[in-house]
C-alpha cells in the first residue's frame, strides 16, 4: 500500500498535473484557433464589458434570472461549486503537502470547516443526483455517464472523508482517495467538467452577443 | 401537443437516399469553437426548460425542453457524423420547425448562454439541403428565388400599389407622396410584402407618418421586401441574396439608412443576420438599419409629430414585445415609451422586455401555413395567458407575424382584445398641422 501510495502521490501526481493543466490548455489553444477561423462572430462583436457583466450575474447568487426561477436548485448548485473548490485547495492538509512540495501555501482553513463543507458537497452531489432521477426535464437528458462524472467528482470527498474520520482501512482509503482525485483531474480537460474553464468564453460570448450587440442581458 | 409531421417540399425524398455527404460537409462547416463548445459542455442540467413557452403551454413535456431539441436533432447529427435516415431527418424536421421559434429566450436562462437557436438554425440548414423544410416556406423561396419577394410581386404591382395608395391618402393628409427610387433621400423604407399584397392601407400609413413628420424618405423598386424567409426555411445562400439585394439598393440610391417596417424578423435580419448571411467580413451592415419603433419612438419624443392629448387610448393597452424587436433588437424602452405617449392605462405583460415570450407566430410559423395552425394555437397558450392577465382591451405589436398570431390567438381563446400596429394608433391620433389638411372634401376645384 505504501508503494502505490508512494508512486500516486509522486511520478502519478506529476502525470496528472501535466495532462490536467496541459489538457486544458490544448483544448483552449485548439478552440482559440479554430475560433479565429471559423467564429468571426466572436471577435467582431467582443466587448469586455457586457463579457464581464454576464460571467460575474451566473457567479453571483441568484445572479440571474434562471437561477432566481429555481432557487433551491441555485442555492445547491452554488454552494456544490463553492464547496469543490474551497475544500480542495484550502484544506489544511493539502497546504501541508504543497508546503513540503513547493515551500509554499494557500489559506488553511480549519479541519472542522473542511469536515462539514465535505459532508455539505456530498449532500448537495445527492441532490443533483436524485434531481436527475425525479425531474422529467432532466432525466430525458441524463445518460449514465452523467452518474458516472458525478460519482466520480464525488468519490474524492467521500474517499478524503472516510481517511480524515479514519473509517475503514485509512492507507486503502488514502490510495483510493489521491487515485480518485487524479482520475478526477486527468477528466477535466476532456469531458464536460471542462467548463470549469470554457464557463467563462461561452458566458462572455453570449453576453456580448445579447449586449453588446442587442442590449439585452443575458441573465 | 400535436403530432403532426413537418410538411416536406414536394419532389423530394424517398426516392434518393440521404445525401450523407452534403450533411457531413454542412455539419464541417459549421464545426466552430462556438457549437464545438455548447455541445459538448451542455450539463443536461435542464435549466433552459422553464424559460420556453413550447415546454410551459404543452404541460412541461420534457421532450420539449430546448437542451432535448438540440441533443436530439445537431447533437446527434455531430454523433452519428451525418450517417442518418428519413425517418431521423423527419422527426428532426418536426422538431426544428414545430417546436422551436428560434426566439434566443433559453440562451439567456442557460448557464453557458448556449444559443440554441444558432444550433436550429443550423439543422434547419442540414434538413434544407436534403429538399426538407415546411410547404409554407418552401413556396415563399421559389418567389423570393423569381421575383426577390416572397408573395412574387412584379415590380410593376408594387409600384402602382404605392400609388395608388399615395393617391388615396391625399384625401386626408394634403400633398403624400410615396417617391420611388429617389436618389439620397435619408431613410429607405422597406416593408414585408404583405403589406403592399393583402394590406396596402400600411403602406398609406406610413406615407402619412412620414409626410407629417416632413421625413426625406424613399420605397425602392427593387429590394423592398425586408423579410428573410429564407433564413427560417435553412437556405442561408438565398437569404443571404435576399439581404444583399436590399444592402446593394440602398448603397445604390445613396441613402442614409434602411427603414425597416413594423416587422420582427426583417430587422434581426437586415441588422444581425443578414451581414454574415450576405457575407459582410465584419458582420456589419453596409448602411445603419433603423427600426420604425426607433423612429416614430424619436418623432414624438421631439415633437416631430404630435399627439392629440384628447384622442389617446383610454382603454387599457398592453404591449407585445416581438422577439425580434425586443430581445434580439433591444428596442423595448422605445416600444413602452412609444405606447405610453399613445395610450393612457398601459398594463406590461409579465415577464416582459428582452424576457418577453414568444408569442409563438415566430421562426417562420406564421408563412408555414395552415397545417402548422393547430400546433400554433396550442403553443400560443402561454402568450395568450399573459395578455389575458393584463386585463387589457387593446394589445399593440410592431410585428406581422405577432399580430397575426396574436389575432388567431384572439379568436382561439376568447381574448376580447383588438390588435393593434404603431402605425395605425399614430394615424389616428396625431395632430395634422393646418399645412397638411386637405383644403376641403368633395373634389372642389383649386382656386389660383
Amino acid at each position: 500500500m505504501q508503494t502505490w501510495y508512494a508512486f500516486l502521490t509522486g511520478p502519478a501526481l506529476w502525470v496528472t498535473f501535466v495532462v490536467f493543466l496541459g489538457g486544458l490548455g490544448v483544448r483552449l489553444a485548439f478552440l482559440y484557433g479554430l475560433s479565429r477561423e471559423r467564429d468571426r462572430v466572436f471577435y467582431n462583436h467582443m466587448d469586455w464589458r457586457w463579457a464581464f457583466k454576464s460571467i460575474v450575474h451566473w457567479l453571483l447568487p441568484w445572479g440571474s434570472a434562471s437561477m432566481r426561477l429555481q432557487p433551491v436548485f441555485s442555492a445547491v448548485f452554488i454552494v456544490f461549486h463553492v464547496g469543490l473548490l474551497a475544500v480542495p485547495l484550502f484544506l489544511s492538509a493539502h497546504n501541508l503537502l504543497w508546503d513540503r512540495a513547493f515551500g509554499v501555501s494557500l489559506w488553511s482553513m480549519s479541519d472542522a470547516w473542511a469536515d462539514g463543507l465535505t459532508m455539505v458537497v456530498l449532500a448537495c452531489g445527492l441532490f443533483l443526483g436524485i434531481r436527475r432521477l425525479v425531474r422529467p426535464e432532466v432525466r430525458i437528458l441524463t445518460t449514465a455517464w452523467d452518474f458516472t462524472l458525478l460519482t466520480l467528482t464525488l468519490a474524492p470527498f467521500v474517499t478524503g472523508f472516510l481517511a480524515y474520520r479514519q473509517w475503514g482501512p485509512y492507507e486503502v482509503m488514502m490510495v483510493l482517495h489521491v487515485l480518485s482525485g487524479e482520475i478526477l483531474l486527468v477528466l477535466i480537460p476532456f469531458t464536460k467538467l471542462g467548463h470549469m474553464v470554457l464557463f467563462f468564453f461561452t458566458r462572455a460570448f453570449i453576453g456580448f452577443e445579447m449586449g453588446a450587440r442587442r442590449g439585452a442581458r443575458a441573465w | 401537443m400535436s403530432h403532426q409531421a413537418a410538411a416536406v417540399e414536394p419532389g423530394n425524398v424517398e426516392v434518393h437516399p440521404v445525401d450523407v455527404k452534403k450533411i457531413q460537409q454542412i455539419l464541417e462547416a459549421n464545426n466552430g469553437a462556438r457549437i464545438r463548445t455548447w455541445l459538448s459542455i451542455c450539463s443536461r442540467c435542464g435549466l433552459c426548460a422553464e424559460s420556453c413557452f413550447f415546454y410551459l403551454a404543452h404541460n412541461r413535456n420534457p421532450r420539449l425542453s430546448p437542451a432535448y431539441k438540440f441533443k436530439a436533432t445537431l447533437g446527434e447529427l455531430y454523433q452519428r457524423r451525418g450517417h442518418v435516415d428519413w425517418d431521423f431527418l423527419h422527426r428532426c424536421a418536426d422538431i426544428v420547425w414545430g417546436e422551436c421559434t428560434t426566439c434566443k429566450r433559453c440562451s439567456m436562462y442557460c448557464p453557458f448562454g448556449i444559443d440554441v437557436a444558432t444550433l436550429i438554425a443550423t439543422t434547419r440548414t442540414i434538413l434544407y439541403s436534403q429538399g426538407i423544410t415546411p410547404q409554407g416556406l418552401a413556396r415563399a423561396v421559389v418567389n423570393y428565388r423569381k421575383t426577390g419577394n416572397q408573395m412574387g410581386m412584379s415590380t410593376e404591382d408594387f409600384v402602382d400599389t404605392c400609388e395608388w395608395m399615395a393617391e388615396e391618402s391625399q384625401d386626408e393628409i394634403k400633398g403624400v407622396t410615396i417617391p420611388i427610387d429617389k436618389k439620397g433621400a435619408k431613410y429607405m423604407y422597406t416593408v414585408n410584402p404583405r403589406e403592399p399584397m393583402f394590406y396596402p392601407q400600411d403602406l398609406a400609413m406610413a406615407a402619412k407618418i412620414l409626410t407629417v413628420a416632413e421625413e426625406d424618405w424613399t420605397m425602392p423598386s427593387t429590394g423592398w421586401d425586408c423579410t428573410n424567409l429564407p433564413m427560417f426555411a435553412g437556405d442561408r445562400a438565398l437569404a443571404g441574396q435576399v439581404v444583399r439585394t436590399m444592402y446593394e439598393k440602398a448603397v445604390e440610391l445613396g441613402v442614409q439608412a434602411i427603414l425597416i417596417t413594423e416587422c420582427g424578423h426583417a430587422y434581426r435580419s437586415a441588422l444581425f443576420e443578414g451581414p454574415y448571411l450576405a457575407g459582410y467580413p465584419d458582420g456589419k451592415p453596409p448602411v445603419p438599419i433603423v427600426h420604425s419603433v426607433q423612429l416614430f419612438y424619436e418623432y414624438i419624443r421631439d415633437g416631430r409629430l404630435r399627439i392629440d392629448p384628447a384622442k389617446r387610448l383610454k382603454e387599457p393597452v398592453t404591449y407585445q414585445d416581438p422577439c425580434n424587436v425586443s430581445r434580439n433588437g433591444g428596442l423595448w424602452e422605445e416600444g413602452r415609451k412609444l405606447v405610453q405617449f399613445l395610450a393612457e392605462d398601459f398594463r406590461d405583460m409579465h415577464p416582459n422586455r428582452d424576457h418577453n415570450h414568444c408569442c409563438g407566430g415566430g421562426g417562420g410559423y406564421i408563412p408555414m401555413g395552415p397545417e402548422y395552425k393547430a400546433r400554433r394555437m396550442a403553443s400560443g397558450r402561454v402568450k395568450a395567458e399573459q395578455i389575458r392577465a393584463t386585463g387589457a382591451k387593446i394589445v399593440i405589436t410592431p410585428c406581422h407575424n405577432c399580430f397575426d398570431q396574436i389575432s388567431d390567438l384572439n379568436k382561439e381563446y376568447q381574448l376580447g382584445v383588438k390588435v393593434m400596429s404603431l402605425k395605425e394608433i399614430i394615424c389616428e391620433l396625431m395632430v395634422v398641422p393646418e399645412k397638411f389638411q386637405p383644403e376641403d372634401n368633395g373634389g372642389d376645384e383649386e382656386q389660383t
